[in-house]
Parts: C-alpha cells; structure tokens; sequence
C-alpha cells in the first residue's frame, strides 16, 4: 500500500503546478494590471521547472490506480509543459501590443496545462473526465479572453456549447463503460473487454462509442469538427496557437491510452470507427481549406486533417504505431508553432495580417519571413526532407504495416489535394505583386521571430538529427503500454 | 411492479436524449443550451448511481459528486462567456451567433 508522500512524488509536477497557479493568481489579485509580465515569466519558469520534475519522476501508479505515471505519460507531459510555456511566451507580447494584456493569461494556461496532465497520467474514468474538465473550463475561458472583440466571444461560446456537450457524450459513453464493465480503472475494464472479445459486449461497445465521438471533439477530428474553424478564426492569434499544440497533444495520447489500455482486445471493434473518423477527417480537412480566405481558418482546416494522419497511428494499434502517432505529433506540433510565430509577427498599421491574400508579394518587403513560411509550408505539406514528411512517414507505415493501407493511401491522395493550399500561400508570397505598393510591415516582435525561425530550423535541417533523438525517446514512451 | 436497473436506465437514456435535441432543435435562447447541458449530465449521473447500486460499487457515485460539482463549474463559466457575448451583440438569440461563417 503506497503512502501519500511517494503518490505526491509521483504527481510531483502537477501538484507543483496547481499550486504555483494559485500563488500567482494571488500574486496578481493583489498587485493588479501591472503585474501581467511578472506572472508571465514567473509562469514560463514555473512551467519548466514542472517539465523537469517530470522527466525525473519516479515510475509507477498511485490513488488507488487513477493516477499512472509511466514513460508515455512523462513524455506527454514535457511535450505539454514546454508547448504551454511558449504560448504564454508568444502570448505576453501580443496581448499587450493589443491592449488585452491581463494576468490571467498565464495563470490560465498553467491551469489548462494542470487539466492536460492529469488527463495523459489517467488511469480510470474518473481521473480522465476531471483531467479533461480542467483544461476545458480554462480553454473555454481563453477563447473568449478578447472580452470587447464579438468574434472573440462567440468564439468562445460556441466552443463552450460544443465542449460541453462532448463532455456529455463522453460521459455518457463513460457510464455505460462503467456499468458494462463493472469498473472504473482501465485495467480492470481491459480484463472484461477481453473476456467478452468473442462477443456479445453491445453495451461495453456502446459506451465505447460515445466516448470516442466525445474525445474526437476535443482532438477536432472530423466529424466532430464544426467548432474548429470558428474558434480559430475568432480566438486571439496566441490562444490559437495553445489550442494546436498542448491540447491536441495531450488528447491524443489520452486517445491511445484509452483504446489500448483499456479496449486493446476489442481493437477490431474500435479500429472501424476510428477509420471512419480518419477519413471524415482527410476528406474535411483537405477540401474544406481549398476555399478559405482566412489564415487562421486554414489552419484549423489544416489540423483537422493532420488529426486524422496522427489517429491513423492509432487505428494501427501496434506499439510502432504508437510511436509513430507520437513521432508526428511532435514534428506536427513544433511546425504549428512556427506557423503561429509568422502570424504573431505579421502586421501593417497595427492590424495583424490575417487573409492569405494580404500575404502577395511579401518576398519583397519581409525575405526572411517568406523563406520561414514557405519551410514550414513544405513541411506541413509533407514534403521531403521537411520534418512534416517524416512524422507522415511514420504514420503511414505504421498503418500500412498493420494491414490499413487502404486508409494510408486515401491519407496520401488527402495530402496530395492539401498541397494545393500550402502551395498557393507559397506561390503568393514569392510570385504576385503585393497588393498595395506602399504598404509597409510593421517591425517584428523579436519573440514572435525568434520563435518561428527556431520552428523553421527545426523543420530542416536540425529535424535530421532530432529523429535520432526523438525515435528512441518515443519508443521508450510507448514500449510501457500494453497493447491488449 | 419492481423498478429494475433497465428502468433507470430507460429514464437516463431518454434525459438525455432529450438534452442532445434540446441544444440542436432550439434556435432562439442560448439559456436553454445551457439548460439542456445540465440535462445531459444528470442524465449520466442517473445512469452512474443505477450502475453503482446495481454493482453494490462506490466508485459510481462518487463519479456522480465529480460531475455535480464539474457541472456546477460549467455553468458558471458558461454564464460568464454569454455575459460577455451579450454584452457585445445585444442579444443571445442562438441565430445571432454568426459572424463567422463556413
């Protein structure tokens, strides 16, 4: 019987993090506005102080089996840590340069980041759900931070409509779970999926579904979908970038947690509806961003599909498929930020430049930039020797190797027809006259460049010797699961 | 006649039921969203607490005092963001959050 002191050890950096968000909230309630650069760095050290304590946790399970720290969850964790902390870096300018500069932000997102831990180191229905309401309730709030702009807020709202009601299916399915299965640990469910594999189990199955639907609105796959564009385009630009990197890492490892902890016998079951949701996915995302207008719309369009490239590693169910969902989703993660970075720093007389026509002619006044954009293009878009191309080439192997090569080749003709858009940016900004001679881009925030030049030295050619890094460290991360 | 656990579930799946069409069918208030949502959850913590007795297993129920109190948590920042709509458009008729389209 462990004690509570080795459980809090095990829990070291959430307990750190919940703690410390608390502190700074009282720090900031009683210092006021002035205090919002203050909590920022405080946060951003908080933060990585949290991803170290994570990656020197000890091992093992604690709260009666709810709480599971294992290798996949430790990397979940600095994956989350390190992607909450450069949004609040990329946040702190850009809300001031706005006027919306207040110390939630930060004190926020270390709360989200709090939600998203607990939900990679779930081990039963209960943990999962407050893990996933944590980070919800103050994602909700972030969408809707910009309180004066409309757009922000019905952004906001129509995230929060919609997350609540996935929370509902989620929960839902996570009753009948329970009641089918007789319990609420993963492990205990994993043993009466496996007794009932030959069979029967409609309601076990059921559940199963329903959980599924309500975890697939949080990743934004297709399709559970509607709110992505919408929130996109209306959140401000830093709450965007958060919301494409740390939640969306910390759901799909929550994703293949589930359906291989738990539900590993039944993978037959399961692996239908997922295809299912790959392909929504491909066919959502690559013809849905042919006809956007908007930046940010277009990268929702274009993460709607690349969900549907990561689950494809799932739906393999194998342990290199797990790595390889991992593997993409890191390379994936770090060129959105890249992405975001280049929006951040983007502006003419004060307004951010958000149409992807605006973009025409940006060789001439922006080379630097330009140069960024179009790598992190080619990346998205797959193209070797880009970090994109790798993560695809591990997914698609992964599932063509587990017999799902169908669904690879239909992800290969989706990011065939996805180019086109990634292609149009790049064909603007080097080849069409701008679309107004005298407009000149506004100085760029030194973070915001910092930032995206990192992520486009990353896509290449730093990415040829991080697969040397990264490959062993993912297959440390998904070696601790048990695949049925 | 007995109630069995088929009954509470009967009762959860129509609640719930009734909540999922609440936030598709209604076009005019967002407060009635709201409402439906809270429909939802009970409509689980029926089914979690049948499950429980039915199992003679604790876990259902104190799954059921988690999603009360997330559920109360829910609505408030759920009020707070049609505060600040309201206060932006005038209005929290469901047909009016449309700015964005596609």
């Amino acid at each position: 019987m462990p004690d509570l002191s080795s459980a809090l050890q095990l829990a070291a950096s959430e307990v750190t993090l919940a703690i410390g968000a608390m502190v700074l909230l009282m720090l900031g309630a009683f210092i006021g506005e002035k205090s919002t650069r203050l909590i920022s760095i405080l946060s951003v050290a908080l933060l990585v102080a949290a991803a170290a304590l994570a990656i020197n946790a000890p091992l093992g399970q604690a709260f009666n089996g709810a709480f599971v720290a294992d290798p996949l969850a430790a990397y979940g964790k600095v994956a989350i840590y390190l992607l909450s902390a450069v949004a609040v870096v990329m946040g702190d300018g850009w809300m001031a340069r706005t006027r919306i500069a207040r110390f939630e932000y930060p004190v926020l997102i270390v709360l989200a980041s709090v939600g998203m831990a607990m939900m990679v180191s779930s081990g039963d229905l209960i943990s999962l759900y407050v893990g996933i309401e944590l980070h919800s309730l103050a994602l909700y709030v972030l969408a809707a931070f910009h309180r004066d702009d409309l757009k922000a807020s019905e952004a906001g709202l129509k995230y929060f409509v919609l997350g609540a009601l996935s929370s509902g299916l989620l929960l839902y399915g996570a009753s009948l779970i329970y009641g089918f299965s007789g319990s609420m640990r993963f492990e205990d469910i994993a043993l009466s999926a496996r007794s009932v594999a030959d069979g029967g189990a409609a309601g076990l199955i059921f559940g199963l579904v329903f959980l599924l639907c309500g975890l697939a609105f949080k990743v934004s796959a297709a399709p559970f979908h509607m709110w992505t564009p919408d929130v996109y385009e209306g959140a401000p630009t830093p709450v965007v970038a958060l919301f494409a990197t740390a939640p969306k890492m910390a759901a799909m490892v929550l994703v293949a947690r589930v359906l291989s902890n738990g539900f590993g016998a039944i993978h037959d079951q399961w692996a239908q509806v997922l295809v299912l949701i790959c392909l929504a996915s491909f066919v959502v995302g690559a013809i849905g961003g042919l006809a956007q207008r908007d930046l940010q719309r277009l990268l929702a369009y274009s993460s709607i599909a690349n969900i549907g490239y990561a689950l494809l590693g799932i739906v393999a169910g194998t342990e290199a498929g797990l790595q390889a969902m991992l593997m993409f989703m890191t390379l994936y993660v770090i060129d959105q930020i890249g992405f975001f970075a280049v929006l951040l720093s983007l502006s003419r007389g004060g307004k951010p430049i958000r149409r992807i026509a605006d973009l025409a002619g940006l060789k001439k006044t922006r080379p630097l930039t330009t140069v960024v954009l179009t790598v992190l293009s080619l990346s998205v878009l797959g193209m070797p020797p880009f970090s994109g191309f790798w993560g695809k080439y591990y997914v698609f192997g992964a599932a063509a190797d587990a017999g799902y090569w169908m669904v690879a080749a239909a992800g290969l003709v989706a990011s065939v027809v996805a180019a086109f858009y990634y292609l149009r940016i790049i064909k603007l900004m080097w080849f069409d006259p701008p679309l107004d001679e005298e407009a000149v881009t506004d100085p760029q925030p030194i973070e915001a460049r910092t930032l995206a030049l990192a992520a486009a030295a990353f896509a290449f050619p730093v990415v040829i010797i991080g697969l040397t890094w990264l490959e062993p460290l993912t297959a440390i991360a998904a070696s601790g699961f048990g695949a049925g | 006649m007995d109630i069995t656990l088929s009954h509470y579930l009967a009762v959860g799946a129509m609640l719930f039921t009734i909540g999922v069409f609440g936030i598709f069918v209604n076009r005019k208030n967002v407060i009635i969203i709201l409402m439906s949502i809270e429909l939802i959850l009970l409509a689980v913590n029926i089914n979690f607490v049948a499950f429980s007795t039915h199992l003679n297993d604790v876990a259902g129920q104190i799954m059921a005092m988690f999603v009360l109190t997330v559920a109360a948590a829910e609505a408030a920042v759920g009020l707070a963001i049609l505060v600040t709509f309201f206060r932006n458009r005038g209005d929290i008729a469901v047909d009016d959050a449309s700015v964005m389209k596609g």
